[in-house]
């Protein structure tokens, strides 16, 4: 028993000791580079993919730039960037007008680059009979107007409706646009994270469920994505507009960019980012 | 010389004492400081939008009509997991602790302690995690369910939180009953089933009470696990089959989101005072039933 436990602990520290090193090694060449900005992008968990991409891809054209991407929600990065602890903001809802405010009185000037599009997907269970809804039916659907498929043209069962936390930005987007300001019925059960919504949509035949496009497209066959108003739910149809579940992705700054955020944001916009937003399933600017 | 010698640790003696009673404090000074906290940032709700807004019948903070901050379908959702997790957890957990104090073989002993104790350890993420994808399905084709996502695979979940505390603290509760007792009641003829469940729990039922107590306290705060797996949606209701929404998954969910000083913000801070006052009631009942039981046996 004894001799079990000190072993474990061996064990514990080498990994321990392993781990600080390779922590050091790492440390050490990063900071032997020329330029040592370390910027700082926060904010919407719907563009970690997103941001996290076209850092690595930024700091490989220019090396010594250090870039940290961190999730957290739309609200969290907003705070962030109001609070100085970010130095960009990723936010997949626009900057509310209260926040603008708390910035304003902060000395801190949000300045607004819409760097890519993503449609919002409607995903059902593969096997769920409904391949079509209206904006019209989806809203009945979320305030609770409408409980069963029956209602919404479909076979006689129970629907279980499922939503982001309301700390998304996804969430506010789509009370605001789809439900027309309404509130979500109380019976909406609310995920933590876009992968709780794919993981209870593929095992519930009869749930149904909002993510980014991106996000539909990457769990394949364990979710289908309807059309919505009979349009269907891929890039094309949102960089036309014609489908009717899309939105902006925002990058904010601290007034006008300067130096490495200025290069970083140029970037985004740039030939080579747009072409990483394609690449992550996002729609793109044009 | 000597003198000085002495009084040099007379010295040291009085800063080591006082270092202790420091750190010591600084459990005190926590609390207060938390309690405190708390507070100020939930007062200035009183004013606006007032308590009463409290006692609304949704929990409805984002929203483009009107909010609403009614805290009893999380009290509700709380309650509701927590007892259905104390229902499933104590009878796994005091059998347990019998068993590994009174029947196991010292080699069987040493096989299961391992595995309790890793289970202690298991990040919550990951235990609802694996509610998640295990649980909530096995459930939903069980009962015959429409989603899985229900107030029972919450409590499940935390009942596997909660058995290796009540294991371990009762089994040392049990340990320590007088190996007399045992003796006279296998002396005046009890079978061994009659001198556990006769002598030996109700002998050791102070310290499987403070076990159980624990067990609850963990319930009761945890977050993470039970936000993943009870769908969050806040109903008032008392059904295992439905979602439930807990205190603790609404301060870590909404947290992030709220705008710093909206009333949204207080609300929040007001459904951490509530919790508050529920693990203080608990503990206090907890206290009241240790020493009434210490009472009854002296």
């Amino acid at each position: 028993m004894a001799g079990g436990k000190t072993g474990a602990w061996c064990i514990l520290a080498v990994v321990l000791f392993a781990a600080v090193l390779a922590g050091c090694s790492r440390g050490d060449k990063g900071a032997g580079g020329a330029d040592k900005a370390v910027i700082q992008i926060k904010g919407s968990d719907t563009m970690v993919h997103l941001a996290s991409a076209w850092a690595e891809e930024f700091m490989k054209e220019n090396k010594g730039a250090q870039i940290a991407v961190t999730g957290g929600g739309s609200g969290t990065g907003i705070a962030a960037l109001i609070n100085g602890t970010t130095d960009i903001c990723a936010s997949s809802r626009d900057i509310k007008p209260e926040e603008i405010e708390q910035a304003k009185a902060k000395g801190v000037e949000p300045k607004e680059f819409t760097v890519a599009r993503d449609g919002i997907a409607i995903v059902v269970n593969p096997k769920s009979p409904i391949d079509d809804l209206t904006t019209e039916q989806i809203r009945r659907i979320y305030t609770g107007e409408a409980t069963n498929w029956n209602q919404v043209g479909g076979p006689d069962a129970k629907i279980t409706a499922l939503s982001r936390e309301s700390s998304s930005g996804t969430y506010v987007f789509f009370q605001e646009h789809v439900l027309e300001k309404q509130d979500y019925a109380a019976s909406v059960r609310l995920m933590p994270a876009t992968s709780g919504i794919i993981q209870s949509v593929s095992q519930d035949e009869w749930a149904i469920g909002y993510v980014g496009l991106g996000y539909a497209e990457q769990a394949g066959g364990k979710v289908k994505a309807l059309r919505v108003d009979g349009v269907e739910a891929n890039e094309a149809n949102v960089l036309d507009a014609s489908y009717p579940i899309a939105r902006p992705l925002h990058l904010y700054t601290n007034g006008e960019p300067e130096g490495t955020i200025k290069k970083f944001v140029d970037f985004c916009l740039g030939e080579k980012g747009q072409a990483i937003v394609r690449e992550q399933g996002y729609v793109t600017l044009k | 010389m000597t003198a000085s010698k002495r009084a040099k640790r007379r010295w040291g003696e009085k800063a080591v004492q006082v270092l202790l009673t420091g750190a010591a404090s600084t459990c005190i000074l926590i609390v207060v400081l938390i309690f405190l906290f708390n507070a100020k940032e939930a007062a200035p709700f009183v004013l606006e939008p007032g308590l009463g807004a409290l006692a609304a019948e949704r929990w409805s903070p984002v929203s483009f009509q009107a909010q609403a901050f009614g805290i009893l379908p999380l009290v509700t959702g709380s309650l509701l997991v927590t007892i259905l997790a104390t229902i499933i957890a104590v009878p796994f957990g005091v059998c347990g602790a019998v068993y590994l104090s009174e029947i196991a073989t010292e080699p069987e002993r040493a096989f299961f302690k391992p595995f309790i104790e890793l289970l202690a350890g298991i990040p919550s993420v990951v235990i609802g995690f694996f509610g998640l994808i295990v649980i909530a399905p096995r459930l939903k084709s069980l009962f015959g369910l429409n989603s899985g996502l229900v107030a029972l695979t919450g409590a499940i979940v935390l009942a596997l939180m909660a058995v290796p505390t009540i294991v371990t603290i009762s089994e040392d509760a049990i340990r320590s009953v007088p190996e007399s007792y045992k003796q006279a009641s296998l002396a005046l003829g009890a079978s061994r089933v009659q001198t556990i469940w006769k002598v030996i729990v109700p002998a050791a039922l102070s310290g499987i009470v403070a076990a159980v107590m624990l067990g609850i306290g963990r319930v009761v705060g945890e977050t993470m696990a039970v936000m993943m797996v009870t769908g969050n949606a806040a109903l008032v209701t008392l059904s295992p089959f439905e979602s439930v929404r807990t205190m603790t998954a609404t301060i870590a969910g909404e947290m992030g989101e709220v705008a710093f000083g909206s009333a949204h913000y207080r609300a929040l801070f007001w459904v951490g005072i509530v919790l508050l006052l529920f693990t203080f009631v608990l503990n206090a009942a907890a206290q009241r039933v240790l020493a009434k039981y210490r009472m009854f046996r002296a």
